[in-house]
This record gives structure tokens, C-alpha cells and sequence, in this order.
């Protein structure tokens, strides 16, 4: 079984209350794929977009919201192909993750501006509510090329809720934000995703989308490498086999003392150290001091060599 | 169709911005070129007719219409802040409509009167002031449909904006006798032309099919643009 397939098996089966679906979707810009025969299904909560840089996790959410047509395969939200339906905005509110904001205006402005495009009924009202959810109230009344990041995404948030939309689309709405501006958002998030909305948000950051999301959807190269709950793939994240470079006083006995422990899988002796792979990253990170003490061997350096996101989602794949 | 939300975006961020201080330009020269003549030569020859029809309707026109029409959408475009327009219900074609009735009439503000302007230091209140403000206002309505248009539809709108006026309208149209039937310099003499019949205006029309091409050609302009606008794909990164 696939890191996939044992993934989407634990996964609640919405296809009953999805109101965002992709089927076989795929999008290429010229010859490049950026979105590769993705099939999907979202019902309410909240989910993240999970994925390295470049993995095709903005092109799902233009293609969610219209800016972009698939090239194959077919995205509907609430039983409507966004593309060239500007009408499903009615339903959908988009938080893009470009910084290009009408600058010159106000938030106050861009927000009530946002609500008479929408053609509320009461305007002022609907940018107040949107802007004391985001808590920019104090600051409403200042032109957003002052703000800071983290203040103009809350801009561009308080925007895309003016009208309540039933799907909101967030393309890395943390970037720039404080911790304490983060932790805001994360519960406005959470809240709109208990109501009923269905809210979907990208980001590369694995911790964002662990503390928030209720489901995950992991995007590598185009692809979905995995879907579902959280927890299942983070377990499989973690019980990956792990790769470390050590340099030590005497690599040769070290990797005689290593190859005996049951956390390590292979040890690699290379011009440059000790190459050893751990099939248990808790285990032999605890063991590593203890036995290299008791071997009367100094450590000088041990390196994780595959700790980045990319080899996280490679080891999906690949599994 | 009009969507006042729109407009009122768009004029902020067209004089929101530095390159705002550049539709003055073209219209000081029409006017400093103006004051000149009518102190080295009062009112006798026919300059009122050659600035007024080859430097107002000819070039102020066209170069104003086509910074503020590449600005009007091109800008947002090229910025990607369009999307915080476009992420809304408002139907495309009422984006354009808008789009370009703000650009006509800053055209108009800012080429049309220092048309009329110049025309009134030339001659005082005269039929030629008064036919080429009308013929100037007509290209202010044409030409910002035509480069509301091209920023629609194309990347880099400045380059094809420049190469219509600098090309067709000044080379082509010149040159190639059919060609005054497709160019909205001439669509604009001929409203100045009937008005006021001088005929050193060099105009090749009237005003009859000139009105009528420029109804044509702004019903199919606001449609193209709308369509490709109802298209609009973020570019990738």
C-alpha cells in the first residue's frame, strides 16, 4: 500500500458533502505540468494545501477560482466550473497570495469597495463586521501601502469575507504575519471552518498546516502525493528512514559501534564522514550521544542530510 | 453596464500614481505651442488649423489616450491587483465599460480642453475650436476603447498601444488610401472638418462615416475586450 493510498483509506469519505471537487484535473503552462491528473473532493473545514515551493498548490487555487481553465479533467464548487463564471464569487471569496493590494486606498476603502462589488445590501456594515473579524478596526482608516505584511494580508482577508462567502481559497495567508497576528488567523480560520465553511489554504510550512487543518492535501511536483487526515500522514512523515552525516574522532569504530543498533538501517563510510540511515529518527537521535560516549569516540558533527520539506514529500511519493 | 465601484477604483489609481503627472505634458506643449505662433503670427495664416488638427487632434490625442488607456487596466494587470477586481460577481463587460469611461474622459480632461484651449488662444470662439474639441473628444472615446482593449488582450499594451499610433496612424494611414477608413485620427478630423469647414485639416472623411465607423468600432472593441477579459489566466510565476 502506498503512502497514498493508506492515507486516503483513513480519510472520512466527503463525497457526499463536497462542495470543492477536482476530477482528473491537469494543468500545463506551455509544456510545463503544473498540476498533474489531481482528483479531489472538499466538504466543510478547514484543509490545507500542503507542498514545497513551486508545487503546483497556487495553480489549484487559480484553477478553483477561475483564473485559470484545466487543460484536462474538470473543478467545480457547488456544481459550477469556476472558469468564465465570475458569478460563483458569490459563494467563493479569494485570498491571493501576491502582495499587490490597491495600495492608495484604505483598508476601510478596499473593504467597502469589496462589499459594493458584491452588491450587499449595506456596505459600511458588511466592511465593519469583515474588519473587526480581522481586527483591523483601529487601523482601518490608514492607506495599506503604511501597513505591514502581515497587516495587508489581513487587508486582503477581511476583503475576501465581506460577503460570507461559503468557500474561502487562502494562498499562503500567514506569510508576514506575527505570531500573534498567525494565532488570530488561525482561529478566525478554525471558527469559519466549524460554522460550515468550506476554507482552504496553501502553505509550505508543515507546523501552519499542523496546527490548523482538519484534512491535508499533499502537493509534490504537480501531484498528490497525499490526502486526508493529518495525523496518518504525519506518522508517516516521521517513520520515514532518516539520513544522517556524522564526522567523529574515529568514524571507522563508530560505524562499527552504529551497524548493531536496531535504529540504524545502513552506515556508509565517504570521504567526508559517516553516512548512516535511521529507520527510527526518536530512537537514534537519543542513542547517538549515549553510545558514542560509551565507545570513547567524540562527535564533531551530526547533520540531518534530508530534512527539508522536499524530501519529506519525496519519501511520499516515492513509497 | 456602468459599475461606479470600478470607476471610482480606477481614478484613484490612475492619479494614484507618479505617471499621472505625465498626461500634463502633452497638453503643456499644445498650449506653449499655441501662445507661440499666435504671438509671432496673430491670426493671419492657416497654424491654427495644422496645431489644432495635426499636433491636437493628431498627436495630443492619441499620446494622451494612450497613457491613460494602458493605465487604466494594463497597470492592475501588470501588478496582478486586478484580481481583487476580478474576484468579484461584477460582470467583465461592466468592468470594461468602466474601465474605459474612466479613460475617455481623463482623455478628454486632459487632451480634448487643451484642444479647445488652444483653439480659443488661436482664434478665439471659433467653428475650427469647436469642431476639433468635438473631433477630440470623439478620439478620446475611441482611442481609450482601442487601448483598454490591447491592455485586455495583450502583455506589454505600451509596446502595441505605440506601435498602432506610431505605425498605422502616422506611416499607414498616410500613406495607404484605404487605410483612412480604419484610422480614428481621421474619424476625428472628420467631425472637426464638417463642423467647421476648414479644409486644412487634411481630413479624408466626414462626419457621417466617421460617426458610423466609430460606433462599429467601439461596439466591437468593448465586446473583444469584455470576452478577454471573461479570460483572464494568472500568468505563472
Amino acid at each position: 500500500m502506498t503512502a497514498l493510498e493508506s492515507a486516503t483509506a483513513e480519510r472520512g469519505a466527503p463525497a457526499d458533502t463536497a462542495v470543492v471537487r477536482f476530477d482528473h484535473v491537469t494543468h500545463w503552462y506551455g509544456n510545463v505540468v503544473a498540476v498533474n491528473d489531481i482528483s479531489l473532493e472538499l466538504g466543510p473545514g478547514v484543509t490545507g494545501l500542503l507542498g514545497p515551493n513551486g508545487a503546483g498548490k497556487s495553480t489549484i487555487l487559480h484553477l478553483l477560482s477561475g483564473f485559470l481553465s484545466p487543460s484536462r479533467g474538470s473543478v467545480t464548487i457547488d456544481g459550477v466550473g469556476p472558469w468564465r463564471h465570475p458569478d460563483v464569487f458569490r459563494t467563493v471569496g479569494l485570498v491571493p497570495e501576491r502582495d499587490s493590494v490597491y495600495a492608495f486606498l484604505t483598508a476601510r476603502e478596499f473593504v467597502t469597495a469589496s462589499a459594493k462589488l458584491h452588491k450587499l445590501p449595506d456596505p459600511k456594515a458588511a466592511a465593519e463586521r469583515a474588519l473587526r473579524l480581522v481586527e483591523m478596526t483601529d487601523a482601518a482608516d490608514r492607506q495599506i501601502h503604511t501597513y505591514s505584511k502581515g497587516m495587508r494580508q489581513r487587508a486582503k482577508v477581511a476583503a475576501a469575507l465581506v460577503h460570507d462567502p461559503k468557500v474561502l481559497l487562502l494562498d499562503e495567508p500567514f506569510n508576514g504575519m506575527d505570531p500573534r497576528q498567525r494565532m488570530h488567523m488561525m482561529d478566525l480560520l478554525r471558527g469559519l471552518g466549524a460554522n460550515g465553511r468550506t476554507i482552504l489554504f496553501s502553505s509550505h510550512i508543515l507546523e501552519e498546516v499542523e496546527k490548523l487543518a482538519d484534512t491535508v492535501q499533499v502537493v509534490v511536483a504537480g501531484r498528490l502525493a497525499a490526502s486526508g487526515d493529518y495525523r496518518t500522514i504525519r506518522r508517516l512523515m516521521t517513520n520515514r528512514p532518516h539520513v544522517f552525516l556524522l564526522r567523529s574522532t574515529d568514524d571507522r569504530a563508530l560505524a562499527g559501534v552504529l551497524i548493531g543498533r536496531d535504529a540504524v538501517q545502513g552506515v556508509e563510510l565517504t570521504k567526508n564522514g559517516l553516512e548512516v540511515h535511521a529507520s527510527d529518527h526518536g530512537t537514534f537521535t537519543r542513542e547517538l550521544a549515549k553510545v558514542s560516549r560509551a565507545a570513547g569516540i567524540g562527535l564533531r558533527e551530526v547533520v540531518p542530510s534530508d530534512e527539508s520539506l522536499e524530501s519529506v514529500f519525496a519519501y511520499l511519493v516515492g513509497s | 453596464m456602468y459599475n461606479s465601484t470600478v470607476a471610482w477604483i480606477s481614478f484613484r489609481a490612475l492619479f494614484g500614481r507618479k505617471r499621472a503627472l505625465l498626461f500634463v505634458i502633452p497638453a503643456l506643449v499644445l498650449i506653449v505651442l499655441a501662445l507661440a505662433l499666435k504671438g509671432a503670427h496673430g491670426t493671419l495664416s492657416d497654424w491654427p488649423a495644422l496645431i489644432l488638427g495635426r499636433v491636437g487632434v493628431g498627436a495630443v490625442v492619441p499620446l494622451t489616450a494612450l497613457l491613460v488607456g494602458t493605465s487604466v487596466l494594463g497597470s492592475e494587470i501588470d501588478d496582478n491587483s486586478v484580481l481583487h477586481l476580478l474576484a468579484t460577481p461584477v460582470p467583465r463587460r461592466d468592468v470594461i465599460v468602466s474601465k474605459i469611461a474612466v479613460a475617455a474622459l481623463t482623455t478628454t480632461l486632459f487632451a480634448a480642453v487643451p484642444v479647445l484651449a488652444a483653439g480659443l488662444i488661436a482664434q478665439g470662439p471659433h467653428a475650427l475650436a469647436f469642431g476639433c474639441f468635438l473631433g477630440a473628444v470623439l478620439g478620446s472615446i475611441v482611442y481609450s476603447c482601442l487601448f483598454v482593449l490591447i491592455s485586455a488582450a495583450m502583455r506589454h499594451p505600451v509596446i502595441y498601444a505605440l506601435a498602432y499610433v506610431a505605425l498605422w496612424e502616422a506611416l499607414i494611414g498616410n500613406l495607404v488610401g484605404g487605410a483612412k477608413y480604419l484610422s480614428i485620427e481621421q474619424w476625428s478630423l472628420g467631425v472637426a472638418h464638417t463642423i467647421s469647414g476648414n479644409a486644412s485639416l487634411n481630413a479624408h472623411l466626414t462626419i457621417t462615416p466617421s460617426l458610423v465607423l466609430s460606433i462599429i468600432a467601439v461596439v466591437l472593441m468593448v465586446g473583444y475586450a469584455s470576452e478577454r477579459l471573461s479570460a483572464f489566466t494568472v500568468r505563472a510565476d
